[in-house]
């Protein structure tokens, strides 16, 4: 170590934000738009990032991750359009009956795992539903870069396609939808087969969506690495379980939503750290005994050490009857 | 807080020096008697007062000169600085941050005054007062990269991040510890990792990669590296090899204390936010062996770390024929007192040298 670590919170650093605005698209989705509460600007962000915005359900905590789909060049306001799901864990439900312009929330700095690949000639995009949300912030960076691209959108019908209109007025030539109800689909092997060298192909939208994309393009000879996608899935949160600390001789509760190691943090034990994403090693403590099964997450340990010897508590956790571990 | 710039060389008659207020910042490597390879990643949010942690690029007595000795390399070898066609929004990130942080962090030195795209900055120091267009490269006498790192200290790696690999594909480097950006250019993270000895095996770069990959926005990340370098040189490339690598040769028991000097990389990561790039800044710093020997911690572990290092990485780092002539050297200051932990000299607390001559 050089200089004495600041303690700061796992993930991504955090942004206390307003709720500016609050827009029904249409049945299923709503965009809110935010802007800081310090009067401060957002920083920008890169096409295709997320925030990951922090609920407070009636003092439970959901995190869940929304593309950002405001212009990344606006650093006034952040935007992310929710698409309710009835059948969720509830975050979606939150946002969409409980957040109301003026609220105060907490979202993340842009985390960005579905990036532009800056090299590409072109780029076609194929979203279906509320996939098309990284897709409204890669295209207004490419248009900012007069860069190339084509977007190819599948729809259920014509009052759930989500910024359709807006896409079309603004992008006649650029924007093709297909509608489910018309039995409209996207006309893939067609549009593979048809694009110049150095094309990059994005896709975002339903399981069966990807994977069929990244099969047909794979069997049209595609390199994998020119086809991107990004699965939206909700965090799994952890299940609440109990350590037993035998150095500090004291049993702790570790949350739903916290970490180990911010449960140790909580509890006042000097516990080290350094990245709190499973990679450093820091924080890298024995397993003294154990009844129940691991959660491993992290990238630092081998698999026989996961096998019961150590644990990373900046990210994994533990279900079982009993836990006790060498802090 | 005020900066007087020395005026100095990194070349020829070096007359390059380190004032007592920059040796007793001088980032010191090591946290304990011995070295051996780890990912030795922390978060860069600063530091203690007036240390090189503090500010996110740090600046020092030695800025204007070393600038002047970057403008000396390139005139010789453009191909020092380079960047691929697809890293140029990477270069505006690039410069985004150094002229944002620099102005925040050294308002002194530094001005930055922004309407809409229309931006103006002042660099005191070096005299420069530009008004420009951000993001039209017409409006800058070089490219964005090239022109905020003539006037920022240490080498510039730009990293894309794709395919779950980092890719070498633009950069400014004239302060480097012998390797080649003209050499790695386009390489991914093992490829211009490949000569390392040993950490392969003990799967450093694996984890230092996924350490890396995860960097994001507003969590910027630094570790230390170190080497060896005879004379205070900023320039120790491949390609000048035949300048440099002869002066190990007239290193002398009488003149080691001040011809050896520890060389140490201060290397920052920071997420750009319009490319998703990473870049690297890999910050020099040099300090003479009798510089260093004037704190007494510095003193003892120095002998120990140099002592016990595996053959293979003095050989890596250059300096397995000079070992025993430094260790006779820096024995004299090794009176087998414990040191206190951490990298810090404390010389205050820590007991001046129990040992004659």
């Amino acid at each position: 170590m050089s200089a004495a670590p600041q303690k700061v919170k796992a993930g991504a650093e955090q942004i206390s934000v307003k709720v500016s605005a609050v827009v029904p698209l249409n049945d299923l989705v709503t965009r809110f738009e935010f802007q800081r509460t310090d009067g401060q600007h957002f920083p920008t962000f890169s096409g295709g990032a997320h925030t990951v915005v922090t609920m407070n359900d009636d003092g439970r905590t959901r995190l869940n991750p929304y593309s950002l789909m405001s212009d990344p060049t606006d650093t006034s306001t952040y935007a992310i359009s929710v698409r309710r799901d009835d059948e969720g864990r509830g975050g979606s439900l939150f946002m969409h009956t409980r957040v109301k312009v003026g609220d105060e929330m907490q979202i993340t700095y842009p985390v960005n795992l579905f990036s532009l690949d800056l090299r590409a000639k072109k780029h076609v995009f194929f979203a279906g539903g509320i996939g098309i949300t990284p897709f409204m912030s890669m295209i207004a960076q490419l248009e900012r870069s007069n860069g190339t691209w084509e977007l190819h959108y599948a729809v259920r019908t014509e009052t759930l396609g989500t910024y359709v209109d807006e896409l079309r007025y603004k992008f006649p030539n650029k924007v093709h939808v297909y509608y489910d109800d018309r039995s409209q689909s996207i006309p893939l092997e067609d549009l593979l087969d048809g694009q110049p060298l150095g094309t990059n192909a994005y896709v975002c939208g339903p399981k069966g969506m990807i994977d069929w994309i990244h099969a047909t393009a794979a069997a049209a000879g595609w390199p994998d690495a020119q086809v991107h996608s990004e699965e939206f899935t909700a965090p799994q949160p952890g299940k609440p379980f109990e350590v037993r600390l035998c150095k500090t001789d004291k049993t702790i509760q570790v949350g739903e939503s916290e970490s180990l190691l911010e449960a140790l943090e909580r509890e006042g034990v000097d516990a080290p750290f350094l990245c709190r994403g499973g990679a450093c090693g820091q924080c890298e403590t024995d397993v003294v005994s154990y009844d129940g099964e691991f959660i491993h997450r992290d990238h630092w340990l081998e698999p026989e050490q996961q096998a019961g010897q150590k644990i990373m508590p900046c990210v994994s956790r533990f279900v079982g009857a009993s836990l006790e571990i060498d802090r | 807080m005020t900066i007087q710039f020395n005026d100095e060389t990194f070349r020829d008659d070096y007359s390059f020096h380190n004032s007592d207020w920059a040796i007793k910042r001088f980032p010191f490597p090591f946290h304990e008697d011995s070295y051996m390879y780890a990912v030795n990643m922390e978060q860069h949010r600063g530091g203690p007062e007036g240390s090189v942690y503090e500010k996110r690029f740090d600046v020092d007595e030695h800025y204007v000169s070393e600038m002047r000795d970057r403008a000396m390399v390139l005139a010789d070898d453009p191909l020092r600085c380079q960047s691929l066609p697809h890293m140029k929004l990477a270069g505006w990130d690039l410069l985004e941050l150094i002229m944002v942080s620099k102005s925040e962090d050294y308002p002194d030195l530094f001005e930055l005054h922004r309407d809409g795209n229309q931006w103006r900055w002042v660099n005191k120091p070096l005299g420069i007062d530009d008004t420009f267009t951000f993001l039209d490269e017409t409006t800058l006498p070089y490219g964005p990269m090239e022109y905020i790192t003539r006037q920022t200290q240490g080498d510039f790696c730009v990293l894309d991040q794709r395919e779950e690999n980092l890719w070498m594909d633009a950069g400014m480097v004239t302060t480097q510890a012998d390797w080649s950006l003209d050499f790695d250019l386009g390489m991914n993270f093992f490829e211009w990792h490949a000569p390392v000895p040993l950490a392969h095996e003990m799967g450093i770069f694996k984890r230092a990669l996924k350490f890396l990959l995860n960097i994001q926005q507003g969590a910027p990340a630094r570790r230390m590296n170190w080497t060896m370098t005879v004379n205070p040189l900023l320039d120790t490339s491949p390609e000048n090899y035949h300048k440099w690598g002869i002066q190990k040769t007239t290193l002398t028991p009488e003149n080691i204390g001040s011809k050896q000097h520890l060389r140490v990389e201060l290397q920052t990561f920071f997420r750009l936010p319009r490319s998703n790039a990473l870049v690297f800044p890999i910050r020099c710093y040099l300090c003479s062996f009798q510089d260093l020997m004037t704190m007494p911690k510095w003193g003892r572990r120095l002998h120990r770390v140099v002592r016990d290092l595996p053959v293979e990485l003095a050989t890596y780092k250059g300096f397995i024929d000079n070992r025993p002539m430094m260790l006779d050297y820096l024995s004299q200051f090794d009176d087998g007192l414990p040191t206190s932990p951490g990298v810090f000299p404390e010389p205050e607390t820590e007991p001046p040298l129990n040992k004659a001559g």
